[in-house]
């Protein structure tokens, strides 16, 4: 029985947390995430849950702790925004290389500078090459279920890689929406007991992790690595089916709404998709043939996926919450345009830069960029491909 | 299953190699012999030795083997020859020499 | 209400704001409709100007931007008239709640002649009166309900009533003062709703 209920994306989070009572969090708090490690000790402070709790002196202790936590054979977590999972820089690499199974709550907030403290994707994508499995959220309803299926796809023994599960800072951590939970013991049973075949406390059974590695086995570990993360791709659809079953939820790599017979497709990664959702619904009463492709899984990147999602389209607004300051585009527009190429789909696609540091985006933000798409195809009208919403000029 | 990281070397493939190189035994550095890369070697007086022993924990390579409280020769399949032994001994008992024999 | 109806919220850092937009999510929540209650955060200062949001609907809310054609909007510190816009965008058959000692008259030429409905409440005299204590939010949330109609009264009360013991479960001596502040605004509020129909009739 799905329990109704209304909080926050932080608050949705921690109860996920809570049900499924990880051995160990590490944690250093960091506006928006701070709640999370603040509600989650609450939680052991009432006796609601048993996780070990450690206050560490800095985010790139949270991390070290979190990998000594998951090697000595512990279910591990941690959760961060913005400069504090640059501090974890180091050690996201070595998480990840070392096959960790750790799981991360990320809510996005800019990097600075400016210095600021509101949402934008720079955090995320900037640890989109660490080797970690990064799933996006839209609202507190999927930061809840994507934690939940966290560590179900990171502990596979096809993928063995840490797993981040991200939500929009502030728009989603601190927004009080309607959700529908999951009942204790569904969630505890879903997730199952964390049994790792090598950890560090197997008395008899010694290893060692994350020797040091000469040139020669170097290249080889991180090509397995890559393997490991393109297997997690089946895996991140098959716990997907395996939680629609107790949830009535479906989830892929990306969502399609309206996208079966559109000729114009905006393709956006968080919160910013809900309101693109909502411009189609409004804009498909007027018979015009729009619709959104939603990111899920940004790690491992569903190229091929995208590509053969937009073949039928006319044109794409590639929607980037990040620069990249490569001259030439932002991350998901730079990955989608080369997925595009490599799979020979040649369509018009323009990319755009929107919401960095909390710059609101509108349902009427989505109008202009479907009607900038259409009058680039439909009258041949010269369209910059990489530009900013909502710039002052 | 455990991979027997004895069958693993610089030309294994990538598939054979062990998840995040993680290394399934313990000990395993006894089998590579770093002695082969000793440019000076000591050598034990024994006539001058007084078995203080403290020669044995300081030596990183734990390359002097100790039994029922008496050291014994070196062991120069591991010994690099840093020469800290040397230096910490009070009876002039190791002494240092130029090359690996 | 099916189509949506959005609140916006005016104070500054430290008043309640926020809490009173998260607040007003959690009755309407009860209500069995679909809500949204967030802060939109400039500096971190106690006393900086914030904005908080609601939206409520019978459909599924998909939207995550900030609200600029509101239904109604909560000014829960008057001196925020004569630095913030705050009827910007308010649609013209929708309504201002205003945190002031003065009357609606002395209040309408700060409103930029604005012509929908205008609400004044004194929440300061009424918190001090029933608690004792300036906390503007419980009158600025029974305010915004019996303007925006968004319950019954009755239902409301009994509503904040199991809120507030759950709320204050250690401080069970701040509930009846909480709940007198949360009558007293509602009488104010009736009275100048009955007002204000016999001004458009």
């Amino acid at each position: 029985m799905a329990i109704k209920d209304r909080m926050s994306g932080n608050e949705a989070v921690s109860y996920a947390i809570r049900q499924i009572n990880p051995d160990v969090m590490p944690a250093f708090p960091i506006t928006p995430s701070t709640e999370i490690p603040q509600m989650v000790s609450t939680y052991i402070a009432n006796g609601e849950m048993d996780t070990e709790f450690i206050p560490v002196e800095s985010e790139h202790s949270s991390m070290s702790a979190a990998i000594g936590a998951q090697a000595a054979g512990a279910r591990s977590l941690t959760a961060t925004s913005s400069a504090g999972l640059a501090l974890m820089w180091e050690e996201l690499l070595l998480a990840a290389s070392n096959r960790m199974p750790l799981a991360m709550a990320l809510v996005n907030r800019t990097l600075s500078g400016p210095i600021n403290i509101n949402c934008d994707h720079s955090d995320g994508m900037g640890a989109r090459d660490t080797g970690w499995i990064q799933i996006y959220a839209e609202n507190n309803q999927e930061a809840y279920d994507n934690f939940i299926q966290a560590y179900p796809i990171a502990e596979h023994e096809n993928v063995h890689l840490p797993i981040m599960i991200c939500q929009d800072g502030f728009i989603t951590s601190h927004a009080v929406e309607n959700i529908k939970l999951l009942e204790d013991h569904v969630v505890k049973e879903f997730v199952g007991e964390y049994r790792p075949e090598e950890y560090l406390l197997n008395p008899g059974k010694p290893i060692a992790v994350g020797p040091y590695s000469v040139t020669n086995y170097a290249m080889e570990a991180k090509k397995n690595q890559e393997i490991a993360l393109e297997n997690s791709k089946a895996v991140i659809l098959e716990v997907a089916k395996r939680f629609e079953r107790i949830s009535g939820r479906s989830y892929g790599l990306f969502e399609e709404y309206k996208t079966e017979d559109a000729d114009y497709i905006m393709l956006l990664i968080g919160s910013a998709a809900g309101t693109a959702k909502q411009a189609v619904h409004n804009m498909r009463k007027e018979g015009k043939k729009v619709g959104v492709i939603k990111l899920r899984v940004f790690r491992p990147f569903p190229a091929k996926e995208l590509a053969e999602a937009l073949r039928n389209c006319k044109a794409v607004a590639i929607m980037d919450r990040c620069e990249s300051y490569n001259g030439n585009g932002g991350p998901l527009g730079s990955e989608v345009t080369a997925g595009l190429f490599r799979h020979k789909v040649s369509i018009e696609a323009v990319n755009y830069i929107y919401g960095l540091a909390g710059r609101d985006f509108t349902v009427e933000d989505v109008y202009d960029i479907f009607e900038e798409l259409s009058d680039a195809v439909e009258n041949g009208k010269e369209v910059e491909q990489y530009q900013y919403v909502g710039l002052r000029k | 299953m455990r991979t027997d990281v004895h069958k693993i070397n610089e030309q294994t493939p990538h598939q054979e190699l062990t998840e995040g190189l993680m290394m399934f035994a313990g000990g395993t550095s006894k089998y590579f012999k770093t002695g082969e890369w000793r440019t000076n070697t000591p050598v034990f007086h024994a006539d001058l030795c007084k078995q203080c022993l403290l020669c044995a924990p300081v030596c990183p390579d734990s390359s002097i083997p100790v039994q029922e409280s008496k050291r014994g020769d070196f062991d120069y399949d591991h010994c690099k020859g840093c020469g800290i032994c040397a230096a910490v001994c009070p009876f002039g008992a190791i002494e240092m020499k130029e090359g690996r024999e | 209400m099916s189509s949506g109806f959005e609140i916006r919220w005016h104070g500054r850092g430290g008043q309640g704001a926020k809490t009173a937009a998260l607040l007003l999510a959690d009755v309407a929540f009860q209500t069995g409709r679909y809500v949204q209650g967030f802060p939109e955060y400039g500096p971190e200062r106690m006393g900086a100007p914030i904005t908080a949001y609601n939206r409520i609907s019978d459909k599924k809310i998909r939207v995550h931007s900030n609200i600029y054609t509101p239904d109604l909007v909560v000014v829960v510190d008057e001196t925020l008239l004569h630095s913030v816009d705050v009827t910007a965008g308010l649609k013209e058959e929708g309504a201002i709640i205003i945190n002031t000692p003065k009357s609606r008259e002395e209040i309408l030429p700060l409103l930029n002649g604005y012509k929908g409905g205008v609400y004044t409440v004194d929440a300061r005299k009424i918190s001090v009166e029933a608690l004792g204590k300036n906390f503007p939010n419980s009158p600025m949330l029974a305010a915004a309900v019996a303007v925006g109609r968004i319950m019954e009264r009755d239902a409301f009360i009994a509503e904040m009533r199991a809120s507030y013991q759950h709320k204050f479960a250690k401080k069970p001596e701040v509930i009846e003062g909480n709940m007198k502040a949360l009558e007293m605004t509602f009488d104010v509020l009736e009275e100048a709703l009955k007002e204000d129909m016999k001004r458009s009739a």
